[in-house]
């Protein structure tokens, strides 16, 4: 994790530290003792116990920029063990011919509803926007999860083996995020990724001043602004009070100072390449630093300066219109944001749908910077859905690519995943075969899905 | 960004020629060894040339030739399809979705939900603005037709109003007929006193006023004149109701009445269409479909399957493709509907005609657009690869023989930014000023 100074000095450097970030990823969040909250709801995920699997001759995405073809991956309790040419399997290790499939990290995305606004869409189930307070750091999108939402498993299809969970952007601070691993469980202490970071969702722009405007603000962009600073001041303030035995606790504060100190990576709803930069400066301001604007329709204009900050960018392939701050979508805003040295583009869903074809997305992209003489590897395409997502959330030392030692979050698709025929066939999560396209025996159906006819 | 990048497409270079052959008429044209899916019984025809002359296709085979100054286009073997169908969009009568100045679609006269107000002749299409910030971009996409749609909002009722296909081709106005729209189940039971019940109640008796059951004073009379003789003209059969619809027992209901009153109809939505396959192909109702569409979203669409197109399909369904979320900006995502169809289950051949040929055919305009055959017009599109896969893009669209310039206000944007970071210190003005005058 940068310090604050360490990110002011990369901030006035510009060049360099972004790789840097990259290299060197947060350590293990339990090295991080100074949030108090960080062993409240603690994750009580365990991995499936599952023997050792061999996939054989496939033509393998690293997630890191490489790729092997005719490779094998083995994975072995729960880890990745190796990625090469013509692997040893362990006697009893599954083999899993991978002749003319693809394979790829798990995805991830960085930006989901899955469980706080679930399906069915019913009113009762409506949790991911605390709209009392424009400030509302102290909510917790896992206390909100509602681990039967059926988009887990479509999402699983489609080779989502993480995802973080984020409050919704009604609130300038809308609270805590939560990262987890897509295995079906009852509670969401069960499906929390061990060590996690939290993320903190902040909003910019139009949803904010819409929704508070005739609410006691804020009503413009400046309100949001100001609401941000005296937010952050009185994190400021709190954190100052770190060594006192009478602080009483702030649940809000709490989640502001561990933004500020950097135990939380922050998130940031943000469309307009002018506000990024307002955000910009608002981190620098109060020495926090920021891990990715999410949305960013306008990315593109700024790509260099976000790649050099060494701040991701989570962003659709190709949303506009919908609303003013999306006016200036273009289909090749990931494309251009991925050129810089050092930079971190993203492809993110924020849907229910979406989430399920992340693959497609990144293959609109690959197609459109094309028209345009950009040509992108499906070697550097996979690393928006995986490495620099699993950058962005503070987990890629664990997973995010295929390296030895990681979690063996792995899926095997039919074919070069970027494509609107591909499809996930088999996915394994902490090397567990959780999915599978031609074994209903290992399709979740969620609680919700029993009992109708499909 | 390098400074010195340079933009060349092949629709760029191909604009170009076509500019530069002076001479010939513009709607003069000649595709040549062109893998053609003509979205008719022929198929797809590898190796094909397609003649275009005035506009309309004059011949499609093997080694044709054109008159000197007409236009060559090499194909070399790529797909050529018919412009595509955008789906029930809103291409043209809204630009920002979220800024209410902007959007034309919904009828709202009434104060809320408790206010019903009838309109069913209020008619989108005259509020369609061909010169859209839209258009252009869904050409690009290869999308050159599109229904708009009628929304039904508080104040307004679950009759929305009519729509018809526009070709986006510039022309102001609908090549087909107007259509009209009805929203039912869930989404619109709040129109109709919170009962889908009270929906089939309202429609029969809207079917009284329209054959004149109900006196025009009748205090319970919920039409105007021109309402009322609008929907004397859907409910005689002479024209297209065409019904937002989720729920299989929703549908059932509409079958019902449809039947009953000599309706004819299509869906839109029918995400539970396919467990009534057989009833929908034998009253021959063709079904538009949300591919993607396949969590239960609420509990109309519990039976939500990816394999809701390739079923109703394989039932003798007549099938097309529609987007339920962001369709008018988005317009272009049907071909990654179709092409998911296809992954679960669905011939590739039926989900083009998806795109083109039955869209074409269910709202009246297949006599213009929707097929590549001898007398249509050219209303063409070759793509770098197979269109039904999102990997691949549109690389010219001719629509009336004309080559639709393949910018937007997006590919402006882009080209713009693709200049990279002007230098203050070299004396560069901002990205602002025209490209060249640095």
């Amino acid at each position: 994790m940068l310090r604050p100074l360490t990110a002011a000095l990369c901030a006035a450097l510009l060049a360099g530290c972004a790789s840097t970030a990259a290299k060197n990823p947060p350590p293990p969040a339990s090295a991080t003792p100074a949030d108090p909250a960080r062993e409240a709801f603690a994750s009580t995920y365990r991995p499936i116990a599952a023997p050792p699997v061999l996939i054989t001759n496939a033509t393998v995405l690293v997630g890191d920029g490489r790729r092997l073809d005719g490779a094998d991956v083995l994975m072995r309790e729960g880890r990745i063990v190796e990625v090469g040419h013509g692997l040893a399997a362990p006697a009893d290790a599954v083999r899993v011919d991978g002749t003319g499939k693809w394979v790829t990290p798990g995805l991830i995305d960085a930006h989901s509803h899955l469980g706080v606004y679930p399906s069915p869409g019913t009113q009762s189930h409506s949790d991911g926007n605390e709209m009392t307070s424009p400030v509302t750091a102290q909510v917790w999108a896992e206390h909100s999860v509602w681990p039967q939402d059926p988009g887990f498993g479509t999402a699983l299809a489609g080779g989502i083996t993480t995802l973080q969970i984020l409050p919704g952007s009604a609130n300038l601070v809308g609270g805590r995020g939560v990262t987890l691993k897509n295995v079906y469980a009852n509670t969401v202490q069960d499906m929390k990724f061990p060590g996690a970071p939290h993320g903190l969702k902040m909003a910019c722009g139009e949803n904010p001043k819409r929704v508070y405007g005739q609410r006691g603000g804020p009503a413009t962009r400046m309100g949001n602004l100001a609401g941000y600073r005296a937010a952050f001041i009185d994190a400021q303030a709190y954190a100052k009070k770190a060594g006192d035995k009478d602080r009483k606790r702030d649940l809000k504060l709490e989640t502001l100072a561990g933004a500020l100190n950097g135990d939380i990576l922050v998130h940031i709803h943000c469309y307009r390449a002018d506000e990024m930069a307002q955000m910009l400066d608002l981190a620098k301001e109060f020495g926090f630093r920021i891990s990715a604007f999410h949305h960013g329709v306008e990315a593109y204009k700024i790509a260099d300066r976000l790649a050099a900050e060494g701040v991701c960018a989570a962003l659709w392939a190709d949303w506009w219109g919908f609303k003013m701050e999306a006016w200036d979508g273009i289909q090749e805003n990931i494309a251009l944001v991925d050129r810089p040295q050092g930079s971190c583009a993203i492809v993110h869903s924020d849907s229910e749908e979406g989430i399920q074809r992340l693959n497609q997305e990144a293959a609109k992209v690959i197609a459109a910077a094309r028209r345009v003489g950009i040509e992108i590897a499906p070697e550097r395409a996979i690393r928006w859905l995986t490495q620099n997502p699993a950058r962005a959330l503070g987990i890629l030392d664990r997973t995010g690519t295929l390296e030895p030692g990681k979690m063996a979050d792995v899926v095997l698709w039919n074919g070069n995943p970027f494509s609107s025929y591909a499809q996930a066939e088999k996915v394994w999560i902490d090397g567990a075969h959780v999915y599978d396209r031609h074994d209903p025996s290992r399709r979740p159906v969620s609680d919700f899905l029993l009992g109708g006819v499909r | 960004m390098s400074r010195r990048f340079r933009i060349v497409t092949k629709a760029a270079a191909l604009a170009l020629a076509l500019c530069a052959c002076a001479g010939a008429a513009a709607q003069d044209l000649l595709i040549r060894n062109a893998r053609v899916h003509t979205a008719t019984a022929q198929g797809t025809l590898e190796g094909t040339d397609v003649l275009v002359q005035g506009g309309v296709v004059r011949a499609i085979g093997k080694g044709l030739s054109a008159s000197a100054g007409v236009p060559v286009v090499e194909a070399s073997g790529r797909p050529l399809t018919p412009a595509l169908f955008g789906g029930i969009s809103g291409v043209g009568i809204e630009e920002v979705s979220g800024e209410q100045s902007t959007t034309d679609a919904a009828l709202a006269l009434g104060n809320g939900p408790k206010d019903m107000v009838v309109r069913p002749e209020f008619d989108v299409t005259l509020a369609y603005n061909p010169d859209s910030i839209l258009v252009p971009v869904a050409r690009v996409g290869g999308i050159g037709f599109t229904l708009l749609g009628a929304d039904s909002r508080p104040g307004g009722s679950i009759v929305a109003g009519q729509g018809a296909v526009v070709r986006l081709d510039g022309s102001p106005d609908p090549i087909g007929p107007r259509v009209l729209f009805l929203s039912l189940g869930a989404g619109a039971s709040g129109l109709t006193g919170n009962s889908r019940a009270g929906q089939w109640m309202l429609l029969d008796q809207l079917v009284d006023e329209a054959r004149g059951r109900i006196a025009p004073d009748s205090p319970h009379a919920l039409l105007t004149p021109a309402g009322r003789a609008t929907l004397a003209r859907y409910f005689s059969g002479n024209g297209l109701v065409v019904a937002r619809v989720e729920r299989a027992a929703d549908i059932r209901q509409l079958l019902r009445w449809s039947q009953r009153h000599g309706v004819r109809i299509a869906i839109a939505g029918g995400a539970e269409a396919w467990k009534l396959a057989p009833e929908l192909a034998r009253a021959k109702v063709p079904v538009f479909v949300d591919v993607l569409a396949n969590l239960p979203s609420n509990f109309d669409q519990l039976g939500a399957t990816m394999e809701n197109a390739a079923r109703l399909r394989a039932a003798g369904v007549q099938v097309g493709f529609t987007q339920s979320g962001d369709a008018s900006h988005n317009a272009r995502k049907v071909r990654q509907l179709a092409g998911n169809a296809v992954a679960n289950g669905m011939a590739w051949e039926d989900a083009l005609a998806g795109l083109t040929r039955v869209p074409a055919e269910t709202f009246g305009v297949a006599d213009r657009t929707g097929t590549i055959a001898v007398g249509r017009s050219a209303d063409l599109v070759l793509w770098t690869g197979d269109p039904l896969d999102v990997a691949n893009t549109a690389d010219q669209m001719w629509l009336g023989g004309r080559a639709v310039p393949m910018r937007s206000r997006q590919t402006e944007l882009r080209d713009r930014y693709l200049r990279g970071e002007p230098s203050r210190e070299a004396g560069q003005l901002p990205l602002a000023y025209p490209a060249g005058t640095r």
